[in-house]
């Protein structure tokens, strides 16, 4: 099996992995990150979404040996020194989830979103922009409201 | 997913040569087709040959043309800024691709060599009558689309780049699909540098196509009030779960509208 390097949040990893091995197989299986979730598997729900070199992606349509030398970002990575990223504060703050499962993509999306267009995001904005990102609970509203004093916040 | 053998090379040559070599083998481009495919198994091949290693991303706006590299993906044209001047129905089209995770690793080779009936670039191509750049030769849109995700592409040949002529005025509406955000009918309308108009329908048939009763009514006079009344036959369109023929048929001519509106 061939052997792959890469950085996730911010640290140097290994692994040896299968050509067919999903990024989201090796951060979860190989590496114990778990926080990035498998919805649908099949790029339609988002709960796998990380950033890769900066940009969101659906982890589980991506080889992770693809992904070698990348630089990688989970849900794990945004909280420093045991404080919560802005945006993971606002959806606590707001209540935006009930059942959690995707809640790490929905916040990756969403620093995302912040990254390519800015602080200020109207609701229409933020709808659109999570056309990608699935909940089956909440019907969005606490959501939109999330990613709008999240994306304030940063 | 049944495992592979994987290389990524970082020439066009290189990756025919792995092709060629290949049992059975299989171009990755931005993987949104391909990967889910594997899943569901209806393909496994015996080798990989990812293409992201050919670094061949970009826009090049010219005068007269615009050519973008087959690497390139959705996102990055969506957001050239000069591609929005040159061609705005094209970035526009770029820009509802999927979602935005999606248009981050989707590519525009990728979706060409496909040809899935209901994506967007095959209208864009067609609409605009794109020249295809292969590792073997150019190929003009027009000889490209040979049917249901089916391409004249031969064996081992790669698309490499993209070449759109820069036209008057360009457009784009799709009805997406709401779950699979594909169009479940997307109108293409371009007017040339020479006047000539040309209207590309994704979404409706088994391939794109162009349709040449909305061409003729656009070259007269290229308003969307110049389309009232023209029906568009639903013979030989599809017909589903999320649509019949004849709705789809309707669709076009509403979309087509749609697209002259939005055309600059």
């Amino acid at each position: 099996m061939p052997a792959i390097s890469m950085k996730v949040n911010g640290q140097a990893v290994c692994g040896e992995v299968e050509g067919r091995t999903l990024l989201v197989e090796f951060l979860r299986d190989k590496l114990g990150l778990t926080g990035t979730h498998v919805g649908c598997d099949t790029s339609q729900c988002g709960a796998c979404v990380v950033h890769v070199d900066g940009k969101a992606v659906k982890s589980c349509t991506a080889l992770a040996i693809a992904c070698a030398d990348a630089d990688v970002v989970t849900i794990e990575g945004l909280a420093k020194n045991g404080k919560l990223h802005p945006m993971q504060e606002a959806f606590r703050e707001h209540h935006g989830l009930q059942c959690g499962f995707c809640t790490p993509g929905m916040i990756m999306a969403a620093v995302d979103m912040v990254k390519r267009l800015g602080k200020k995001l109207d609701e229409d904005t933020i709808r659109h922009e999570l056309e990608g990102n699935i909940c089956r609970c909440t019907g969005y509203h606490n959501i939109v409201a999330a990613v709008k004093a999240g994306a304030a916040s940063m | 997913m049944e495992n592979f053998n994987y290389v990524r090379p970082a020439k066009v040559a290189d990756a025919v040569k792995a092709m060629k070599k290949a049992k059975d083998g299989k171009y990755l481009a931005g993987g949104h087709t391909l990967l889910p495919t594997l899943k569901q198994g209806l393909a496994a091949p015996t080798d990989i040959v990812d293409l992201s290693g050919l670094k061949n991303a970009g826009v090049k706006v010219g005068a007269k043309s615009v050519t973008i590299g087959a690497g390139t993906t959705h996102a990055e044209v969506a957001g050239s800024k000069d591609l929005r001047k040159a061609i705005p129905g094209l970035a526009k089209l770029a820009g509802g691709i999927g979602d935005p995770h999606v248009r981050h690793r989707g590519t525009i080779g990728g979706s060409l060599a496909n040809n899935d009936p209901a994506a967007d670039y095959p209208a864009a191509a067609l609409g605009l009558g794109a020249t295809i750049h292969t590792s073997d030769r150019k190929i003009p849109a027009e000889k490209y689309f040979t049917g249901m995700f089916s391409t004249a592409l031969k064996g081992s040949e790669i698309v490499t780049a993209v070449e759109f002529p820069v036209p008057k005025k360009s457009g784009y509406a799709k009805f997406p699909n709401p779950a699979s955000l594909y169009a479940m009918v997307g109108v293409f309308v371009a007017q040339l540098a020479d006047g000539s108009v040309r209207v590309a329908v994704t979404g409706a048939g088994p391939g794109v196509f162009r349709a040449p009763e909305l061409e003729a009514a656009l070259a007269k006079n290229f308003s969307a009030k110049a389309l009232d009344g023209i029906a568009v036959k639903a013979k030989g369109l599809n017909s589903d779960m999320h649509a019949s023929a004849e709705y789809r048929a309707h669709l076009i001519t509403v979309m087509a509208k749609r697209a002259v509106e939005a055309a600059k």
